[in-house]
């Protein structure tokens, strides 16, 4: 589904990844692991394609296209969908709409119908079920004053109504406490099939205990020091970053 | 910029000032009007050497003399099918209708009101109780620092007075729609509107300002309101200019505020070739509060200025001031917000945001916060920005799959929204969302 060769890339003038390769199939959980600063936000955020970072150089191929040369709305049309670490609020849009522009945009782009508000509000009803939300946020604007833990299930939110093929979860875990990390995870296990997959980025081991991956790879400098099994996460909870990154 | 000398202007006011005829009202109007004329022909327009007009040109209306026009002779040309289509408003208010300064009796409906609440034209006012507006017209808009001000004071022809006794609440808006057809073309239109809310009583004006159909030649609208506030007294104030490119307007609106009052000012601006809004509110009682919103939203040559002016006249006061323009092609947008605080304001609370987003390389904003602060223990702020859509919040949608242009039409929308909905009056603040909408979406045929 996703494979990455190679990838170099800078933000200004500093090269944040120096060459990095992964390969994700359909059906597939991956864990990216590190330390601060390794570059795994930076990781997610190219995939998704944003704006800030330069691909020096090596290749993504998503599906047999060339990611690198779509636009970020072309990627989510096309079933990417990246999980932001800190949402961006939206004051004066509500929900409801940017949900429905969202869904509909996405639709479009792959030849389907677009839902009428009426039809897209039964959807949601379903939905927002899944993340344990409260349906009175659909009339709130985007993020706009939710807590670090709505902000979150909203991103899950959006996650189960568009239904990616691929899903980036970029540190959803940090500054969730207990509850709302069952109900994260619980909303992104729901959302597993044997044709998508996901990608998790996380700092931390814990989130790996409710979404169990079946590769975890260490991120350091930004190259992949090391790649295992689910164990490898628990090790490193254990151990520390810093026996990875010396063997390496 | 070179305005024509003084005397040269106001010489073909002073000749449509005589031209005038005596009206019926009482005797000491004549006097005012002469004193508030006099005063205009000293003072003639203002210039950009004016602090006050720094960033606007009134050249444009200098160069010529708008006359008053006369009272409609023949059948109404607007039917009230006609005003709702150019208005936002809804069947339940209370309605005052003026075409091209005249009232039009047809067209307005306002039977409704609580029996000891006054709502009548000024110029039924002055026969009815002219007592009651000898004691406030003129007493807020002062007419001796401000030509505009002198001028209406002079020509002002009719508008409406509203007396709301101690304690009473008007439920329904009470709106007062100001449109200008053909035979204004060339015109100078100067509505007056007298506000007085005793203590407790609660108050919701619209003051809408249309044009219908082509105006063949340029007109001025030149408003003035006044509005006292009395002690523990609510009132809104809505006032949303969408005249035609046609129209010059000028609106000063005057309040002032008793002890626990509390006083909310939306300014709505998306007509005229050239406008300007000042609203300035003096609170004068201990404990008052004044909210003062605005929206504009210009484009081609469009050039639209506001000023707002706060003065903390007594202690523990607050007030809020949130702004937002949105300018495309070459139009020009002005904004100036003072706050005075006075020595023995203290607590005083004041905030005044001010934001604008620029669509084009061409737009251009002037932006001036002017804080003078007087007393030690008061708590102050200020913000300006002029910028461009959020980059962030850009890829945020695009990664959502919403195309970049759509995104970017979602975020101009949103941040026109984000000030509209501070707007209390469901009918009003729906109106004016659609109106954005449609203004920055309608090219990609979304539905909201």
């Amino acid at each position: 589904m996703l494979v990455i060769s190679d990838l170099h890339a800078t933000a200004g003038e500093k090269e944040i990844l120096k060459g990095i390769s992964l390969t994700v199939n359909a059906g597939e959980v991956h864990a990216i692991m590190g330390p601060n600063g390794s570059g795994k936000s930076t990781l997610a955020q190219i995939i998704a394609g944003h704006p800030g970072y330069v691909v020096t150089s090596g290749s993504i191929t998503y599906e047999g296209r060339d990611l690198l040369e779509m636009q970020a709305e072309e990627r989510a049309q096309a079933g990417v969908f990246l999980a932001f670490q800190y949402p961006v609020e939206i004051p004066g849009v509500t929900n409801a709409y940017f949900f429905r522009s969202a869904y509909n945009e996405v639709r479009k782009a792959n030849g389907k119908e677009e839902l009428d508000p009426i039809e897209f509000l039964d959807l949601m009803e379903k939905k927002l079920k899944l993340v344990e939300m409260d349906p009175a946020m659909l009339h709130r604007s985007v993020n706009a004053g939710f807590s670090g833990g709505e902000k979150k299930r909203n991103e899950i939110l959006q996650m189960a109504v568009l239904e990616p093929k691929l899903a980036i979860l970029d540190e959803t875990d940090s500054g969730l406490d207990i509850d709302a990390l069952r109900v994260v995870a619980g909303g992104v296990n729901a959302l597993k099939r044997p044709d998508n997959a996901a990608i998790v980025v996380t700092h931390y081991q814990r989130l790996l205990n409710y979404i169990v991956p079946d590769f975890v790879h260490v991120l350091a400098h930004g190259k992949i020091v090391k790649s295992g099994g689910k164990e490898l996460a628990l090790e490193l909870e254990a151990r520390g970053y810093d026996w990875v990154m010396e063997a390496a | 910029m070179a305005n024509a000398p003084a005397a040269v202007r106001s010489e073909g006011y002073e000749q449509a000032f005589a031209s005038l005829r005596a009206s019926s009202g009482p005797a000491w109007l004549p006097a005012l009007r002469r004193e508030a004329m006099d005063r205009f022909n000293a003072l003639g327009f203002p210039t950009t050497r004016n602090e006050d007009w720094h960033f606007t040109s009134v050249t444009p209306i200098a160069e010529r003399v708008f006359k008053v026009t006369s009272a409609r002779t023949g059948a109404a040309t607007l039917s009230p099918a006609d005003i709702a289509a150019l208005v936002i408003g809804d069947a339940d208010w209370h309605r005052l209708v003026f075409v091209n300064g005249r009232f039009e009796p047809s067209l307005s409906a306002f039977a409704g009101l609580p029996a000891d609440v006054r709502v009548t034209t000024l110029a039924e006012a002055l026969k009815e109780s002219p007592e009651f507006v000898a004691e406030h017209l003129g007493k807020l808009a002062k007419h001796d620092g401000h030509s505009f001000t002198a001028l209406n004071t002079a020509f002002a022809q009719d508008g409406v007075v509203i007396h709301v006794p101690a304690s009473e609440v008007v439920e329904a808006p009470i709106h007062i729609v100001h449109v200008a057809d053909a035979s204004a073309a060339g015109a100078g239109i100067h509505p007056r509107l007298l506000v007085v809310a005793e203590p407790l009583s609660q108050l919701t004006i619209v003051e809408s300002y249309a044009s219908s159909g082509a105006i063949a030649a340029p007109y001025l609208t030149n408003a003035v309101a006044e509005i006292e506030v009395g002690n523990g007294a609510r009132v809104s104030h809505f006032k949303i200019q969408r005249e035609s490119s046609d129209a010059f307007h000028v609106g000063t609106v005057q309040v002032r505020q008793g002890r626990d009052s509390m006083y909310h000012s939306f300014s709505y601006a998306s007509g005229a070739a050239l406008s300007r809004t000042n609203v300035y509110t003096k609170l004068a009682g201990e404990n008052a509060e004044t909210r003062l919103n605005g929206l504009y939203l210009i484009d081609g040559t469009q050039h639209a200025d506001h000023q707002t002016f706060v003065e903390h006249l007594a202690p523990a006061c607050a007030s809020r001031e949130l702004y937002k323009g949105i300018l495309d092609g070459n139009s020009h947008g002005v904004f100036n917000g003072k706050v005075y605080v006075d020595p023995i304001a203290q607590k005083t609370d004041g905030k005044q945001t001010n934001h604008a987003l620029l669509l084009s390389d061409h737009a251009r904003v002037d932006t001036k916060p002017q804080l003078e602060i007087f007393a030690d223990d008061v708590k102050c702020t200020h913000g300006a920005t002029v910028g461009r859509l959020d980059e962030g919040a850009l890829f945020y949608m695009k990664s959502r799959g919403i195309g970049a242009e759509y995104a970017r039409a979602l975020l101009t929308y949103a941040f026109a929204a984000e000030v509209l909905e501070t707007i209390e009056v469901d009918a009003l603040r729906e109106g004016l969302e659609a109106q954005a909408f449609a203004r920055f979406t309608q090219s990609f045929g979304e539905q909201r």
